[in-house]
């Protein structure tokens, strides 16, 4: 066929395509109903005269008309629209949690590298207190221990609350940037991630072994006991996702490391979706509840407890029935 | 020829042509973009002052965003392009030509602390030319890429009537070069133009007496002017 007579034959269909798109690339499109549900097939015929264009070596303006068509009928095509809300929330409630049980050998080890240092720090300063001034300068102890200090407290007043709310910010930007970069670093095959965790875990030690040393307990504890369930929890999960970009890069099985990052990246993601969520009602229970001195330690305690059951329950069981049912299609 | 571009077929069977931008503009469209971001820090700290405890945690929230939701913001609601990528002219795209993804953009953004490393995004840089498609780790990891955006089509502009056909196949890439070079005759010297249609005097018959002027009408032969 001569191009002149392919023009012929075909260049309406092409032009109502590009009309299509004019009016589909306007901020506020108005289009009939029909003519979205003939997009998809124009765009296939499109992108199939291109293809024919190209190998009868037709003209390259022809060529390159038809081919800026199809880069603009991609482009509306695979638009991606913003996710419904329910998606998320569906997530969040079942597809997390299962998420997290997949991977639970890391969650394990993630856990591990946080807490252990941390038990050892506070057990170590037991001995020899002065450890703490290996991690922390003077000054910064001094201001732990004057923030706890039960001779500074007024019991039974509670802060102000415009103070809660400045600290509520401060908690939402302090927690998350520090679980992204325990996250992100992982993927200096994980080494960024096992610094962030043994760090955390060691300051955390202690603090808790010297305020513990100097019989603060009544106010310490009472304060972390229960955001402590979702932010430490959190700092977890991300570790472990930081943890997983670093393994794929170690050990990539039998994809290029390259592709093996990718594939890793795309659960390590979703895994931070659920954790900035865990540190979000982490930073509202620290600001509102946590903070809150006119509440007996006794009730902390049993509302902490209350919360660290209220994780496990929501990590170990949530969505298990909808898991467990993919886990049985897998194996079949 | 040295060109960065590379085709991505559609699952349809098209063709998709993608030009990762290099680091020169990307710096500059970061550096426009760093400066936006600074104006609005100050905005926020003023604006938020005077409001006591709301302002300071609202202020801590903004901070916050901006540190790292900012790119995430213009990936999700405007198709990839920050106000610096705007002026630049760059957009950024998966890999394989489609709008980016909210997984993939928040991905690519968290990743800048290590690219930042370890300082002034030296890690990135190393990245970017250690691969074809001027990737830093956040892009390889999310498998995005930031590419030029194509120029909008337009119908070549030659200054000659008439039109001629050449008695053999042309390659698309052939035929391409011969209406670059009637276009941007107007540019060039006279001489210049003569001296390079000339190299294809063979092609156009030995007795032909201006080879410039038979080209811009070969040149108008392809485009379909008639």
């Amino acid at each position: 066929m001569k191009q002149r007579a392919f023009e012929a034959a075909y260049a309406d269909e092409w032009q109502t395509f590009a009309g299509l798109l004019d009016a589909l690339e306007q901020p506020r499109p108005q289009v009939e109903p029909a003519d979205y549900a003939q997009f998809t097939h124009r765009y296939r015929r499109v992108c199939h005269l291109q293809a024919l264009a190209r190998e009868r070596r037709y003209s390259s303006y022809l060529v390159e008309q038809l081919q800026d068509l199809v880069r603009r009928g991609h482009q509306q095509l695979y638009r991606r629209r913003p996710r419904r809300g329910g998606a998320l929330v569906g997530f969040l409630v079942r597809g997390f949690p299962a998420l997290v049980r997949a991977e639970a050998r890391l969650f394990w080890l993630a856990s591990a590298l946080l807490y252990l240092p941390a038990l050892g720090y506070v057990l170590a300063i037991q001995v020899a207190p002065d450890l703490v001034y290996n991690l922390m300068p003077p000054g910064q102890v001094t201001r732990f221990e004057q923030m706890y200090d039960p001779a500074n407290r007024v019991l039974g007043e509670a802060r102000e609350s415009a103070t809660n709310l400045a600290m509520f910010g401060f908690y939402i930007q302090n927690n998350i940037s520090v679980a992204f970069r325990t996250f992100a670093t992982g993927i200096a095959g994980g080494l960024g991630t096992l610094f962030f965790l043994l760090f955390n875990g060691l300051l955390f030690g202690a603090v808790a072994g010297h305020l513990t040393v100097l019989g603060y307990t009544q106010t310490f504890f009472p304060f972390v006991v229960g955001h402590g369930s979702f932010e430490l929890t959190a700092i977890v999960i991300a570790g472990m996702a930081g943890l997983k970009l670093g393994h794929s890069l170690i050990a990539p099985g039998n994809r290029t490391r390259l592709e093996s990052l990718k594939a890793a990246s795309r659960v390590a993601i979703r895994l931070i979706y659920g954790v900035i969520l865990m540190l979000l009602i982490a930073a509202f229970i620290e600001a509102f509840w946590s903070s809150n001195g006119a509440l007996a330690p006794g009730l902390k305690y049993t509302v902490g407890a209350g919360l660290w059951l209220l994780v496990a329950a929501y990590l170990g069981l949530s969505g298990r029935s909808r898991s467990a049912r993919a886990g049985g299609r897998h194996g079949a | 020829m040295l060109d960065t571009r590379y085709a991505v077929e559609t699952p349809e069977g098209g063709e998709l042509l993608l030009h990762p931008a290099g680091i020169g503009p990307r710096v500059l469209a970061y550096l426009i973009d760093l400066l936006i971001r600074g104006l609005l820090f100050l905005v926020l700290a003023l604006g938020l002052g005077w409001a006591g405890g709301l302002g300071k945690g609202l202020a801590a929230v903004g901070f916050f965003a901006l540190e790292w939701f900012y790119p995430v913001f213009f990936d999700l609601f405007k198709g990839g392009v920050s106000p610096g990528k705007k002026r630049l002219r760059l957009r950024t795209v998966q890999d394989d030509g489609t709008p980016v993804t909210f997984g993939a953009s928040l991905l690519r953004n968290l990743l800048r602390v290590v690219d930042f490393l370890p300082m002034a995004y030296l890690a990135g840089l190393a990245t970017m030319v250690c691969n074809g498609t001027f990737k830093r780790l956040g892009d390889l990891a999310a498998g995005t890429l930031v590419v030029y955006e194509p120029d909008p089509f337009a119908t070549p502009q030659i200054d000659e009537a008439g039109s001629r056909a050449l008695n053999l196949p042309l390659s698309t890439e052939e035929q391409k070069q011969i209406i670059a070079f009637a276009e941007r005759c107007p540019q060039l010297s006279e001489e210049r133009a003569r001296e390079l249609a000339a190299q294809l005097s063979p092609l156009l018959g030995a007795q032909e007496p201006d080879p410039v002027r038979a080209l811009k009408q070969v040149a108008n032969g392809l485009v379909g002017q008639r």
